[in-house]
């Protein structure tokens, strides 16, 4: 028997043994069989790709900065400098986590938008488009709770900013408020809060709801926008075909986060110091921007209403449509309210774009 | 015949409007608001409830003048300018009656006052020299800490400038009149008018106020170490001490910083053309050459910080984290503070430790500084390596890509 015949034979029965103990097999069919429609939008598609990428970034990253950062207030400041200083790459480490944190918020919410507008959400993607809304929400959350983890000034006062309005929610605001502060004000037991929430409670919904997320995708399939005939459809093998055409993005995602992290290190500021006054133009970082300035511009008062509260009803009642979209889209007798869910995402793309420039510029 | 009756119907109707004080109703109708009684609602006696007649005598219930300015009420009237200071005195120098209003208050300045040039002056018989409603005013007379007082921090060196600068005035004094032009450009009223510090010297912070004098020669750098505590220590260890004190026209701080136009000190105070050691110190002396050697080693610390300072913020502009060096930056500049304060001891030897200690921080912090520029040299080299590397294997997959649609697309065709 020549060589090379015995050693496929022995690779053939090793990979036997193995499908008969784990079923990895039943996994390489579903890669084989998986295809990915290819039309205008399939550009869209990368973006799932390029969240998930991003999440994965941030694990990496993530773990190797808690190998340093210690979470109280005393400390967690100079562990960061530490981070950055002494650290070899310590400061590529942490750079990279705070600028993938904020492209994969980004790539989330084009993501969100590409699935709205080619109507990837329809019935049967219901369960899919809720499981991402909710990932979008944990990755805000992972957000908030990330930022103030170096516990300089701007991140203190921000979360103080951020909880105020937390706390403005009607009826339950000021146990949201107290429950995130974990006392009055921010201090060392909110450091410490967001800290398990950032590390191990967000992480581990997060990490059910991505699974959740991914087996509905496979399920279910690529969606294909409506009104392309399925007969003018063509399809890619995902695999290798369109995996390699994710790999290359996913290369380049990496370049731009290492410029990010080279030629604009994120900065560290000053230590938090909550007996001085709040730095002048405080803001929340830019994905909570357009909330932050519309409530700014709401009066204090509107009729008998308080104007916060009035912003939050607002963002709550628009919150709890979109979630909906799937549901409410398709009436009953199976008529779509398709222009009615397009005009309400360009608005809700206009409006976002907008107000976090002017929360920048005003 | 009607105007008396007229004047009196006013009065009462005033007084009725204004409770029982006739002072201020009748004298606000008679001097139709030029006198003292259309100032005199801004006034500090005013407030604490406080009338005309307090000072002045009589009998404010009466609306009748001949009651209530009558002697035997208590009218005094105008006081004479030689009798202003015991007038005011009357009730300032009362602390039993002052306890009342102003606890806190002190009572000597009659007393002061007459020791004071002012003082003396009045007392022998020259009306000219300032005395309590000249600083004060009168009738509208405010609290030192009222903005709009002429006493206030920030008003009180004009207020010494209207007779000081007066050279009319001050001819028979012979005194010079130049002090207010001098002051305006000095760093204490910089600091004072620039940076708002009310505590900065002006007039009165050096010669006193109420028993103002100029200091005595021996005792100026007492004066100016009221404030600047350590340099009057160490200069009173230094060899001038005892050279400046018996020198005529002014010693001590004054001559080397002058008095009254006392500008920012640098080093060529020491070292250079304005040097002022060499009107007594010929070029080349021993003690010239150690002025110009410790202008040289603060000239050489500053710019060795400011170098430092140059790296660092570089550095920081490209993102680098140098908050630490920054940090330590700040005890260079510390130590460059103790080499010039030093300095007023006159002597070398203990002014080369703060030297040496800032010149090491600099050293160290120039060093952090040029470390962070040659790691964001590194970091930017490694980008552009990471880079191509990168595209290098995006390329890769591309080809690879080429390859299996081309092989794929063969086999295709093979099968067709």
């Amino acid at each position: 028997m020549p060589a090379t015949e015995l050693k496929n034979k022995t690779l053939d029965k090793t990979l036997d043994w193995l499908d008969e103990r784990t079923g990895w097999r039943m996994v390489r069919d579903l890669m084989d069989h998986k295809v990915v429609p290819m039309h205008a939008g399939t550009a869209w598609y990368y973006f799932g790709g390029i969240t998930l990428f991003l999440i994965g970034v941030q694990l990496f990253t993530g773990i190797l900065l808690l190998l340093y950062y210690r979470p109280t207030v005393a400390e967690a400041f100079d562990s960061v400098r530490f981070i950055m200083t002494r650290v070899d790459f310590g400061w590529l480490i942490r750079s990279i986590h705070s600028w993938s944190a904020n492209l994969l918020i980004l790539s989330a919410f084009i993501h969100m938008f590409s699935v709205v507008f080619t109507r990837a959400y329809r019935r049967p993607r219901e369960l899919t488009w809720l499981s991402g809304i909710i990932l979008l929400a944990l990755m805000l959350g992972f957000g908030f709770s990330g930022y103030l983890l170096p516990w300089n000034q701007i991140s203190y006062f921000a979360t103080k900013v951020g909880t105020d309005v937390a706390g403005t929610t009607p009826g339950v605001g000021p146990l949201i408020a107290r429950f995130l502060r974990g006392g009055e004000d921010v201090g060392a037991a909110t450091l410490t809060r967001f800290f398990d929430f950032h590390v191990i409670i967000l992480p581990l919904i997060a990490f059910g709801l991505i699974g959740l997320h991914l087996a509905l995708v496979q399920k279910h399939g690529m969606s294909t926008p409506s009104g392309i005939p399925a007969q003018k459809l063509s399809h890619m093998k995902f695999f290798p075909n369109f995996f390699l055409r994710e790999l290359m993005v996913w290369y380049g995602v990496l370049a731009v986060l290492g410029t990010l992290a080279a030629i604009f290190p994120w900065e560290l500021g000053e230590k938090a110091d909550p007996f001085a006054s709040a730095p002048a133009g405080i803001r929340p970082e830019w994905y909570f921007l357009a909330e932050f300035y519309t409530l700014k511009l709401i009066p204090s008062h509107v009729w008998i209403i308080e104007g916060e509260l009035l912003g939050l009803l607002g963002f709550g009642t628009g919150a709890v449509v979109w979630v909906l979209l799937p549901f409410w889209e398709m009436k009953a007798n199976g008529e779509r309210r398709t222009r009615l869910a397009t005009g309400m995402g360009v608005f809700l793309v206009c409006y976002l774009v907008t107000f976090t420039i002017l929360g920048y510029v005003k | 015949m009607r105007a008396p009756f007229v004047l009196f119907a006013l009065c009462w109707s005033l007084s009725g409007a204004a409770g029982p004080d006739s002072c201020i109703a009748c004298h606000s109708a008679i001097e139709e608001g030029k006198g003292p009684a259309s100032i005199i609602k801004n006034d500090i006696h005013i407030s604490h409830g406080l009338s005309c007649a307090d000072c002045h005598g009589g009998d404010r219930t009466s609306e009748d003048p001949e009651v209530s300015m009558n002697k035997a009420k208590g009218f005094k009237g105008r006081p004479a300018r030689t009798e202003i200071p015991k007038f005011c005195g009357a009730c300032h120098s009362n602390p039993d009656y002052m306890r009342k209003f102003a606890p806190r208050e002190r009572v000597d300045q009659l007393e002061l006052y007459q020791t004071s040039v002012h003082g003396k002056r009045l007392a022998s018989g020259d009306i000219k020299v300032a005395t309590c409603i000249d600083c004060h005013s009168v009738h509208d007379i405010r609290a030192v800490k009222d903005s709009m007082s002429p006493v206030h921090p920030l008003r009180v060196a004009d207020t010494c400038s209207h007779c000081h600068s007066d050279k009319e005035r001050m001819a028979q004094y012979k005194i010079p009149t130049n002090q207010y032009a001098e002051y305006r450009t000095s760093v204490h009223w910089q600091a004072m008018t620039k940076r708002g510090d009310l505590s900065a010297p002006s007039c009165a912070s050096c010669h006193g106020n109420h028993g103002a004098k100029p200091p005595q020669v021996e005792s100026i750098s007492e004066v100016c170490g009221t404030c600047h505590v350590l340099f009057e220590q160490l200069y009173n260890r230094s060899p001038h001490q005892a050279v400046f004190s018996t020198a005529g026209g002014g010693g001590g701080c004054v001559v080397c910083h002058s008095n009254h136009g006392i500008h920012t000190p640098d080093t060529g105070m020491l070292a250079g053309p304005s040097s002022i050691c060499a009107p007594c110190h010929d070029a080349g002396s021993p003690q010239s050459n150690t002025a110009v050697q410790m202008a040289g080693w603060i000239n050489g610390l500053d710019s060795a910080i400011k170098h430092s300072e140059t790296v660092l913020a570089e550095a920081e502009k490209s993102g680098m984290e140098i908050s630490e060096a920054q940090v330590r930056l700040l005890d260079g500049r510390e130590n460059l503070v103790k080499a010039r304060l030093a300095l007023h001891a006159m002597q070398p030897e203990q002014m080369r430790i703060p030297i040496d200690a800032g010149m090491t921080v600099a050293r160290e912090t120039l060093q952090a500084g040029q470390a962070a520029l040659r790691e964001r040299d590194f970091r930017r080299y490694g980008l552009g390596v990471s880079v191509i590397l990168i595209a290098i294997a995006i390329l890769a997959i591309r080809g690879l890509i080429r390859r299996i649609e081309s092989n794929s697309d063969t086999a295709q065709d093979s099968a067709d």
